[in-house]
């Protein structure tokens, strides 16, 4: 059976300025999978990628055994509606209420019951700990609010794939553990396959089944795997580097 | 983890189902309400899909939580099933103000039951909600006289402390990037050029018809030009100039300054020592008044210039309608449009950037701001023209 996110010689450029060579790897179904790297390398990019925002300059991008990247945007719609994105600062919509918010992706449909959209709601934002909060702005609530509200928003639609980018960030160490339990729980529980973008190294390790980190200095892929063994026992020294927060990084095996 | 598969089964069956459900319809959800004794069971049926039908209920809901559940005829199910069993949870009295206890979830599954725990995890908070206002009329009343007091008084705010930042400016004190200013010059000055020629074109054309039509009865269509020419050079020119400018200028200033604010930029440059104030209300305020007088005088000729065109067409020959409009304007006439200006060109200036500084701090609140700066804009240009219009009666100019 095919991965569930199979990704082929991806390279990623604006213009003529490349930002990754030749990306290779594969998410399987209920992967957490981490892409990290340092500041500026183009994690963001590759999910921007991942979710249709941006064309690859080379290679493709394959759902299950679907090639997203040679399908036309305009009929792309059906893979975009398994994909759930919270996106770095929330990205609310600053003019309707959280309840809005999360209702406006239901009601898009038409079909829905006035009452279901509310129980819906109102049960997406007690997942994320948001209870009560359904007629407040954006602007009102703080910034861990505000990205959990993202990821409540992002799962509206139930999706079969979460991307999240950057979900620690900003946060105090509390509520990012908080944040790292939910998205397990989410995981384990709504069976969905989680893409994370983050370069917190608590997350990464606490809750990343596997990681790809990918290299600034060489532009390429630096290493893929669960991100433990990746610290321990990576062979190449950047991502050990990377995971041990510049100290001196374990030794390869011989 | 094997809780995690074991629990994400019938979620593997949901693609399953839904392929197979593309032949047979769906049973309906159902939910029905069963006294087993003292206990209560909830019987749970169908495919529970959000773009299906409403959920059916039989039985009244209890008003306590379920001890059992029968899951038999259950099908496929999404977020609608937790959604459905957690209104209940927290409809049920005794649930709600015991908050810690979780409620009883043998037999459901174990992917639900997780969803079910994390949603409860975080009890509702009661006294979240936003207070509803129950104001009498009177509040309101009340409510609206203050604060079209506090407009006035914070207008009045922001022209003291532009005055202050002037008088900083003028001894020297007052500081900003130069290269802003020359910036905010052509944006408000060369940029605005062809918007304002059009307009005044087609306004002198305007006039000159109406006039026509009434002055050839009276066989003086001669005096269109006098016409033209005082209505452009003490009316028209400026009000027009000012309300492109109020549309153009003074909305780009709100809008500019507005997401400065939401993007915490003002911040910024008070903490580096540097006044918002000097450094964003000034230049533009400065700018502004340079360039409306000369935008004016422009908008006057290219008006006088559209009146030329009609007048060549019904008959008065270009250098006569020269010469008539040489003769009906004097320095006087000529001298009230761009005095005006000046003053149009500080309001509009004003508006904008006090619009912008107030914004709040989201997207939405700098359209609101945008929005807010022209129609204030333009009320005080023709309050202001009203008020310059009954000052030159009782002088006699």
């Amino acid at each position: 059976m095919a991965a569930k996110i199979t990704v082929r010689d991806l390279t990623m450029a604006y213009g003529d300025l490349v930002v990754m060579h030749d990306l290779n790897f594969e998410i399987e179904d209920k992967d957490i999978f981490v892409i990290m790297g340092s500041s500026g390398c183009g994690k963001s990019t590759l999910l921007r990628h991942l979710i249709g925002l941006q064309e690859p300059a080379k290679g493709s991008i394959l759902y299950g055994e679907e090639n997203f990247t040679a399908t036309a945007p305009d009929e792309r719609s059906a893979f975009m509606r398994r994909f759930g994105v919270m996106y770095q600062s929330g990205a609310l919509w600053s003019s309707l209420t959280l309840g809005e918010n999360i209702s406006m992706p239901l009601e898009e449909s038409g079909k829905m019951a006035a009452a279901t959209v509310r129980d819906l709601v109102a049960y997406k934002l007690a997942l994320v700990g948001l209870s009560g909060f359904e007629d407040f702005y954006p602007a009102q609530i703080s910034g861990g609010m505000k990205k959990r509200a993202g990821i409540a928003r992002a799962m509206a639609l139930d999706p079969d794939i979460l991307f999240l980018d950057e979900p620690g960030s900003g946060l105090d160490p509390l509520s990012s553990r908080r944040l790292d339990d939910l998205i397990l729980g989410l995981r384990d529980s709504q069976g969905s396959t989680i893409v994370i973008v983050t370069h917190e190294l608590a997350s990464i390790f606490s809750i990343g089944t596997k990681a790809l980190f990918l290299d600034s200095a060489t532009k390429k892929q630096g290493a893929i795997g669960p991100p433990c063994e990746l610290r321990d026992h990576s062979d190449n020294p950047a991502v050990r580097l990377f995971l041990n927060r510049g100290d001196t990084p374990a030794t390869p095996p011989p | 983890m094997a809780a995690a598969d074991e629990g994400s089964d019938s979620l593997d069956d949901l693609s399953v189902t839904s392929s197979r459900m593309t032949t047979q319809p769906h049973p309906p959800p159902t939910a029905a309400w069963q006294q087993d004794g003292e206990a209560v069971s909830l019987e749970l049926a169908g495919d529970w899909r959000r773009e299906g039908p409403a959920v059916k209920v039989s039985g009244k809901p209890p008003d306590r939580l379920p001890a059992r559940y029968g899951l038999a005829a259950l099908g496929f199910y999404d977020s609608t099933l937790p959604a459905f069993l957690l209104v209940h949870f927290r409809s049920v009295s005794t649930f709600t103000k015991d908050k810690k206890e979780l409620p009883p979830m043998e037999g459901l599954p174990d992917n639900l039951r997780g969803l079910l725990e994390l949603a409860l995890a975080v009890p509702e908070e009661s006294d979240t909600a936003l207070e509803t206002d129950k104001e009498s009329a009177i509040d309101k009343l009340g409510r609206v006289t203050l604060d079209l007091f506090g407009k006035v008084q914070a207008f009045l705010e922001f022209a003291g402390l532009t005055v202050l930042s002037l008088a900083r400016f003028c001894t020297g004190r007052g500081r900003f990037r130069s290269a802003d200013f020359w910036m905010i010059l052509q944006q408000c000055g060369a940029e605005a050029l062809p918007i304002v020629a059009l307009i005044s074109f087609l306004i002198g054309l305007i006039l000159a018809f109406v006039g026509n039509v009434q002055l050839t009865h009276f066989g003086a269509n001669l005096y269109v030009a006098d016409l033209v020419g005082i209505a452009m050079v003490r009316e028209m020119g400026v009000v027009m100039t000012a309300i492109i400018m109020s549309g153009r200028t003074g909305a780009a200033f709100a809008a500019h300054i507005g997401s400065m604010k939401a993007n915490e930029e003002i911040d910024a440059l008070r903490t580096f020592g540097f006044n918002p104030f000097d450094f964003l209300v000034l230049p533009r305020l400065l700018a502004l008044v340079l360039m409306m007088p000369l935008l004016t005088i422009y908008a006057d000729a290219i008006g006088i210039l559209g009146g030329m065109l009609v007048g060549s067409f019904v008959g008065i020959p270009a250098e006569l309608y020269w010469n008539e409009t040489l003769a009906s304007l004097d320095m006087t006439n000529s001298s009230l449009g761009v005095i005006k200006s000046v003053f149009f060109g500080a309001t509009i200036a004003m508006s904008g950037c006090m619009m912008g500084m107030q914004a709040g701090k989201s997207s939405a609140a700098v359209g609101e701001a945008t929005t807010q700066a022209v129609v204030a804009s333009i009320t005080a240009i023709v309050v202001l023209d009203s008020a310059f219009a009954a000052i030159f009666t009782l002088l006699e100019i």
